[in-house]
């Protein structure tokens, strides 16, 4: 016992706890703080990783600057948000405040909604595929039998990210769901009690107590939607590999194309280094905007 | 008439609520009765074919190497989840409760590197994974997950509520640090485990972007990589139920394991708000 102690005192003590980070100090030079800065030098620099490399100063953000491509790209990233966001919180919440009241059979629901988020999103991907199909869609056909005409979910150029958009908001809901019920059960009952004695709407009961109460909830969803719209890449590959006219391209996507279609290192280097300050910047911005709402 | 008012709420209520879980459930239920429709059968929105059959899976396993791909992302997930658990908990453990010059420095870069975004680090980890020669190999697929920013800060938080006098005591009894951490503290934190685990196991089973580019040896793929491949490169075209057969087996291993601990599952990704 005595003899435990003494090694430990003079041996290891100093030195154990740089012993137990060290994997991580390792993992976050090699994988993170090396990467970071080496990515800000390739910006410079053409290279096809095979072939020595080629300083070219700033020609990489000229070429950014002016490259339709990935401007379209983020566009089209921002369109996936803008429908993405909204549809969300309305859907997520809107199911949450169902499950909310007494009611039986809660776990059913839950486990049936929270497949989709489990579930690989290939395996979401190539399901929906066959949903929206043109002529052999499952949608379609349904339509077809109400007497509907066929729509282009995928094919038809201004509405394929949307149908993304969707499919991306149906395979996450059922995490915001559980998310926003938990928010919805801290608020405390008597608020709603006194509400009611004071006459006020059901309506009126929603946009003054409950709102405000979840809305930490909400800026989380909010957060953790516009990382995953950013990150959107597995859905167009597989789903139509950017397609229609580029419509559904993401920046991801673009990135992953120059890279490893093209060889083009130094250029997707500057691309995911400009994309990677740009998530950065609007996701600070939608943190400073909900300290101050708050 | 005020019950009748009640009587309908209630069914407006538990129908949408049935719709709902219907939207969510009959896909994947037309996904296996999919996958076992002979090719004419496929397209029908019905739940189950009429001449049901095994033969999309059989000619999915003669056309890609699935159950090899099968056991290949068991084996790196299993790692994955081993290694950042023990990583976690050490790195963890040292944050929580030793003190020693550049704690405060290290949490603050675990902070800064979780809100970095991956767009940044993933053509220069390419090139990395290139001069170490680990393209086409496991050690690709394992070792860039290894270790983990978020468990870390899950088993430093985890940490930092047990009592520094179950520490002192097994110290008293001769235990090293190892010891401490794996033996007397793991089983006073298995909610963080368990979370960490899940977490781990599904992002790691889910991950595509990272092995598309890293392996390229059939092989050595993992299956939800082989799978879009299969989906994307045209060989599935003709054959639809041949492509929903590998979704189906790509499904099925995530969701028996989340029929059996669904609490978990839930409870872990629902304490976190993290999807992957």
């Amino acid at each position: 016992m005595a003899r435990g102690k003494f090694r430990f005192r003079f041996t290891g003590k100093k030195m154990l706890p740089y012993l137990l980070v060290s994997p991580y100090l390792l993992f976050v030079i090699v994988f993170v703080l090396f990467p970071v800065f080496f990515c800000f030098f390739l910006t410079f620099n053409k290279w096809n990783i095979i072939s020595p490399m080629h300083f070219i100063g700033l020609r990489n953000y000229s070429r950014l600057w002016h490259d339709r491509l990935f401007w379209k790209a983020i566009g089209n990233t921002l369109k996936f948000l803008l429908l993405h966001i909204p549809l969300q919180i309305v859907a997520s919440l809107s199911l949450a405040a169902l499950l909310n009241r007494k009611i039986r059979g809660l776990s059913f629901f839950r486990v049936s909604f929270f497949i989709p988020v489990i579930v690989s999103g290939v395996v979401v991907t190539i399901l929906w595929q066959q949903m929206l199909g043109y002529d052999a869609g499952l949608l379609n056909r349904l339509l077809g039998k109400l007497g509907i005409r066929q729509i282009g979910w995928l094919v038809n150029p201004d509405l394929a990210i949307y149908s993304i958009a969707v499919m991306a908001t149906w395979k996450n809901m059922g995490l915001y769901v559980i998310l926003f019920l938990i928010g919805l059960q801290t608020v405390p009952t008597q608020y709603y009690e006194a509400a009611k004695l004071e006459g006020a709407t059901r309506w009126q009961q929603f946009y003054h107590i409950t709102l405000p109460m979840i809305n930490p909830t909400i800026f989380m969803v909010v957060i953790l939607s516009t990382i995953g719209g950013f990150s959107l890449f597995i859905e167009p590959y597989i789903m139509t590999g950017g397609g229609p006219l580029n419509q559904t391209l993401s920046a991801v996507l673009y990135i992953y194309k120059q890279a490893f279609q093209y060889y083009n290192m130094g250029y997707s280097a500057t691309l995911g280094f400009f994309y990677a300050l740009m998530i950065m910047t609007v996701v600070l911005l939608q943190k400073k905007l909900i300290e101050k709402e708050n | 008439m005020k019950s009748t008012k009640i009587l309908i709420g209630r069914i407006f209520l538990y129908g949408a609520l049935i719709i709902a879980a219907i939207s969510f459930l009959y896909p994947f239920v037309w996904m296996i009765g999919a996958s076992f429709a002979p090719t004419h059968e496929v397209g029908k929105m019905t739940l189950w074919p009429m001449h049901p059959g095994w033969q999309n899976f059989v000619s999915l396993v003669n056309k890609i190497p699935i159950g090899r791909s099968l056991v290949n992302s068991l084996a790196i997930a299993i790692v994955t989840t081993s290694l950042v658990l023990v990583t976690g908990s050490t790195t963890g453990y040292a944050l929580a409760k030793m003190r020693f010059k550049g704690r405060q420095i290290i949490f603050y870069v675990i902070v800064f590197t979780m809100s970095l975004p991956f767009q940044i680090t993933l053509i220069p980890n390419y090139i990395t994974m290139v001069n170490l020669r680990l393209v086409d190999s496991f050690f690709a697929l394992v070792i860039p997950f290894a270790v983990s920013a978020f468990a870390i800060l899950m088993f430093r938080q985890a940490f930092q509520g047990l009592p520094q006098a179950l520490i002192d005591a097994a110290r008293m009894d001769g235990c090293n640090e190892w010891t401490i951490i794996f033996r007397i503290l793991w089983p006073n934190i298995k909610p963080t485990l368990v979370t960490v685990a899940i977490l781990t196991f599904i992002g790691s089973w889910n991950e595509v972007l990272w092995p598309l580019i890293v392996i390229r040896n059939e092989k050595l793929m993992t299956m939800p990589q082989l799978v879009t491949l299969f989906a994307v490169g045209g060989r599935a075209d003709s054959q639809l139920g041949v492509k929903i057969a590998a979704a189906v087996l790509l499904a099925l291993p995530v969701m028996i394991a989340f029929l059996f601990f669904q609490r978990h599952f839930i409870q872990s990704m629902a304490s976190t708000g993290l999807k992957d």
